[in-house]
């Protein structure tokens, strides 16, 4: 049902007073391998309905599985970069259910034997940090895609057929689940959608997914109970699917904290349930019912040989992780020596890549600093695309400010410098050759434009002369006018005073 | 010459057709006849695909007149077990559900038989989903024992084994999961080979019980089915369970046929109560003649093989009910009850029902009841400790022998009807089979007599421990050379004729 339920909702505050809430993360990331996890069909996104298939990913009669190494190679990857332990030896297990997007109507998945376990990841929310447990890393198979049609919703209920697109069975996922997360009181959504935020930073920062929500490369289920404030025994939690934004996964959580806190509070039952997510609206809406759990009937995999990776390929991995992002964070911070707002506006506008890319080009950062989140950052948010495609490059920069710093050009005509880059004029100084950008350096030229400017304001050349400095502004101005900005400001002050001395 | 080509052993064949001395046409022409003539009677095949095989024979004989060198077996007929993918026919496993199915590619043994130019005459019957010991479970109907035609010819493999029987073909190709190559060809007086778990390609084999099934070679001669394993066998990336390993000298072994100094262990477990009192005698004849030909014989005792029937039938059945979750109407195969009104559950549910035969649905439910939660520590998780100290029982035996021996089976062929109404009894056509595959060694059944009591075949079989597959033709090539001496020929000089049979001798 996608109906609203008018859900009494618990004030937040008030469920802060009486509970605490646990919460537990299940996601799921699409790996970004060239192939699927049992055979070598494309996992290219947006072909076709079923062109990307074979007899493997279709689960036909007679075929068999071939385990994909890249994506091997990424679950360990994944569980290094949160700090678990990585099996010895595991098995693929078949989950057995029936359903039209299931081609062998099982999964192959992981079941009591997953690569990666018992690791842990530090989350912070306004300066607190959280630890996460990591229970496990597991390695499992995509489902095939359904679309029905018909109904009003899109969703099965109501629809007249409905539609499946086996391009995405087979793909490789890998299942990340966090063990109970306790003591987060009140910060408990932010701390869910921080958690997810630093999921996608380390698995793009990995280079293992695409890591994009809206396309599904990462999808989060959210788990969440109440425990009356005082006790220790787990409540009832609700699983919310669906939630695929950072922006949901806060309200979803903060949304089940409310309804859960309200019924509890009423002296009832939370019940056990898969609930769904609207954006639009925010709230959740019951599901299948979880009450009677599904028996999978979990065995292991006989159509694969166990996975048995050595110590030292691990450490060969572990060796191509790149710097845990809290760590990175503390060093550039130390290094560009900026301030935690400073840093922070950068990371507000995901800037961190840029600006190690414009500083290692040979940019300050404080300049790097000031043109990703100044200029740059508005013409990105102008033209509705993301800020590493906003049409400049970070060498670009750094080789607009050599120009600032060697005085060809001052802040004003910058801009036109980057407007003509971002038009794909070419580099900078080629841009400020080709529109004559170039401040005028020659006196001569200076002085032409200053005397033009004293015969024209004779008034205002009187009272400089009587020692009325500031009435040089309308002056300098006039030159600058003449000069088509391309005047250094304080030369032409200079000058300009010199001359009326 | 039509008899004589029929009754030719492949390799004869082979190097007739090499030589310039037969035609792969006229060979490929003479086996369609018989078919034609007497599978009527036999019903060993559900699909013919005469045109593409006499076109692959016209192509066989152009390349080999145009000096190129072929494969070993070019130009020799072999039949096919419905149960493998061969692109163009419809391939069933003999199963309603999925009447009419026409694969999209071809399973990798049905490849290497095409590559080396083995001409495929069409594809054979079998019990549904490759479940039984009689090929009574077929949709299409029971193949029949070409020795008589009231008896089963064997499960579930039994339409390939009675195609050779019948001089339908020189070769056959089927798979052993339990049994199904080596007891059908215990009671047709044909040869039947299971190579080790994972020396046969399984991909394109339709699934039945993964951790168990390995396609192997048929054939009426010891060296035929080394030929045909050579040709079919080894590594193949496309099933990661294959082994990447080379394929020992399997033609070198049933060519040399040298058992002096082969310690042979008689398994004490297979024999005994339940056993015809003609197997037996026929068994222990064949012991004493390895033995003359220099063989030393111990008794060895294997006693987990006790429970091997019970741990197969508990593992067997936990995989088949999940590989054959996939027939569920939604891809495939029959659909039933879609009215566009009912649900995708109704509909996989209707569908089922009609589409599985009995003893399938009595196996997956077996399979879902062994796999399901509180119940897979007792049944399925047991059976597969049960089957590493079946592993360690044969292991143990192999320290003291080259090779294990027994009965194939324990009676010769019954009767048509006899046992599909007791479940139980039809399990204990496997009793000697069974071990071997739980533990994938490498195992044979060989022709070693007819049982006096019935004038029916009695099969020898032999077990060599896993990747010594050519222990396998070493002994049978013993054995066989050594029978035909005794016998004054093949016993299958003995199978009467099939009404209309080509292959009746002036």
């Amino acid at each position: 049902m996608s109906e609203r339920v008018n859900d009494a909702l618990m004030d937040y505050d008030e469920v802060m007073e009486r509970f605490d809430p646990v919460l537990g993360l299940e996601v799921h990331v699409e790996l970004n391998t060239a192939s699927k996890m049992w055979c070598s069909c494309s996992t290219e996104f947006g072909a076709p309905p079923n062109s990307q298939t074979c007899p493997v990913c279709l689960g036909l009669p007679g075929s068999l599985p071939v385990v994909n190494r890249r994506a091997i190679e990424s679950a360990i990857r994944i569980g290094l970069a949160l700090n678990c332990s990585v099996a010895e030896w595991c098995r693929f297990a078949r989950k057995n259910y029936f359903y039209p997007d299931m081609p062998k109507d099982y999964q192959v998945s992981q079941y009591d034997e997953p690569i990666c376990f018992d690791g842990h990841i530090d989350v912070e929310v306004e300066g607190e940090t959280f630890r996460i447990e990591i229970e496990r890393v597991h390695m499992e198979e995509d489902a095939g895609k359904l679309l029905h049609v018909g109904g009003s919703t899109g969703r099965i209920h109501g629809a007249d057929y409905s539609l499946l697109d086996y391009n995405r069975a087979g793909v490789p996922l890998m299942e990340i689940v966090t063990k109970p997360i306790r003591g987060t009181g009140a910060k408990a959504p932010q701390v869910g959608r921080a958690y997810m935020e630093l999921l996608r930073s380390i698995v793009l920062g990995l280079g293992v997914s695409h890591a994009r929500m809206e396309q599904g490369n990462v999808r989060c289920d959210a788990n969440i109970s109440l425990m009356p404030k005082g006790t220790h025994e787990l409540g009832t939690r609700t699983e919310t699917k669906n939630v695929n934004s950072l922006k949901s996964v806060e309200g979803t959580l903060r949304y089940e904290m409310c309804r859960q806190g309200e019924i509890l509070a009423n002296g009832g039952r939370v019940h056990q349930e898969t609930r769904m997510w609207h954006e639009t609206g925010g709230y959740t809406t019951p599901g299948r019912s979880k009450e009677q759990a599904e028996d999978y009937r979990y065995f292991p995999e006989p159509d694969l040989v166990p996975i048995a990776p050595s110590r030292e390929w691990v450490e060969e991995l572990r060796a191509t992780l790149p710097e845990p992002p809290a760590d990175r964070l503390k060093r550039v911070q130390a290094a560009w020596g900026f301030t935690d707002r400073e840093l922070g506006d950068i990371r507000a506008i995901g800037a961190l890549d840029l600006m190690d890319a414009t500083v290692a080009a040979g940019c300050t950062p404080a300049a790097a600093r000031k043109w990703w989140t100044g200029e740059l950052s508005r013409r990105a948010n102008e033209a509705d695309v993301a800020l590493e495609d906003v049409g400049m490059t970070p060498a670009q920069v750094a080789g607009l400010q050599r120009l600032v710093d060697a005085g060809t050009v001052n802040d004003v005509l910058a801009r036109q410098v980057i407007d003509g880059v971002i038009a794909g004029e070419g580099e900078p100084d080629a841009v400020v050759t080709a529109r004559g950008l170039a401040v005028v350096s020659d006196d001569s030229a200076l002085l032409e434009a200053i005397d033009a400017a004293i015969a024209s304001d004779p008034g205002a050349a009187a009272r400089v002369r009587e020692g009325r400095t500031a009435a040089a502004g309308a002056l300098i101005g006039a030159v600058m006018r003449q000069l088509k900005g391309q005047g250094d400001a304080a030369r032409v002050r200079q000058l300009l005073l010199e001359r009326l001395a | 010459m039509t008899a004589e080509i029929l009754r030719a052993s492949a390799s004869d064949l082979a190097s007739r057709i090499a030589s310039g001395d037969l035609s792969s046409v006229e060979v490929t022409q003479a086996h369609l006849d018989q078919i034609a003539a007497v599978d009527g009677d036999v019903h060993a095949f559900l699909a013919l695909d005469g045109a593409r095989a006499l076109a692959s024979a016209a192509s066989v004989d152009a390349r080999r007149a145009a000096g190129e060198t072929l494969a070993p077996l070019a130009g020799v007929p072999v039949a096919v077990k419905d149960l493998f993918c061969y692109e163009g026919l419809p391939t069933t496993a003999g199963s309603r559900i999925l009447d009419g199915w026409i694969p999209p590619y071809n399973a990798t043994v049905v490849d290497r038989l095409r590559a080396n130019d083995l001409i495929i005459l069409g594809k054979t019957n079998l019990d549904e989903f490759a479940m039984g010991s009689s090929t009574e479970s077929s949709w299409y109907g029971p193949t029949h024992n070409p020795w008589d035609l009231t008896r089963i010819p064997g499960g579930s493999g039994g339409g390939s084994a009675a195609s050779l029987a019948a001089f339908e073909s020189p070769l056959a190709i089927g798979t052993d999961t339990g049994g199904s190559i080596r007891q059908p060809a215990s009671v047709t007086g044909t040869v039947g080979i299971k190579p080790t778990y994972g020396g046969a390609s399984r991909y394109g084999v339709i699934a039945m019980a993964s951790s168990l099934d390995q396609p192997g070679p048929c054939a009426r001669t010891v060296l035929d089915a080394a030929l045909l394993h050579t040709a079919i066998g080894g590594y193949d990336p496309r099933d990661s369970t294959s082994i990447n390993a080379p394929l020992p000298d399997l033609v070198g072994a049933a060519l040399s046929g040298d058992v002096t100094g082969m310690r042979i262990g008689v398994v004490k477990e297979l024999g005994g109560e339940g056993y015809a009192p003609g197997v037996e005698q026929r068994f222990h004849e064949a012991v004493e003649l390895l033995m003359s030909l220099g063989a030393d014989v111990v008794e060895v005792s294997c006693p987990h093989f006790e429970h091997a029937l019970a741990t197969y039938y508990l593992i067997m059945p936990a995989e088949v009910s999940s590989n054959l979750a996939r027939y569920d109407a939604m891809r495939y195969g029959l659909r039933v009850g879609d009215d566009g009104v009912r649900s995708t559950e109704e509909v996989m549910n209707l569908t089922r029902g009609a589409g599985f035969g009995e003893e399938a649905k009595r196996r997956i439910i077996l399979g879902t009841y062994a796999l399901s939660s509180g119940y897979y520590d007792a049944y399925y998780g047991s059976a597969q400790k049960v089957r590493t100290l079946i592993a360690r029982d044969f292991a143990s035996a192999f320290e003291r022998c080259d090779v294990l021996v027994s009965p194939s089976t324990p009676t010769t062929a019954f009767r048509l009807g006899e046992r599909i109404d007791d479940p139980l009894a039809m399990y204990k056509a496997d009793l000697c089979t069974i071990p071997s595959n739980l533990a994938g060694n490498a195992s044979a059944s060989f022709p070693c007599g007819l049982a006096p009591e019935d004038g029916l075949p009695v099969g020898f079989q032999v077990m060599a421990p896993p990747l010594a597959d050519d222990r396998l033709y070493r002994v049978g090539a013993a054995l066989e050379r050594a029978l035909h001496e005794r016998w004054g020929g093949p016993l299958l000089d003995l199978i009467p004729d099939l009404a209309n049979s080509k292959a009746v001798r002036a």
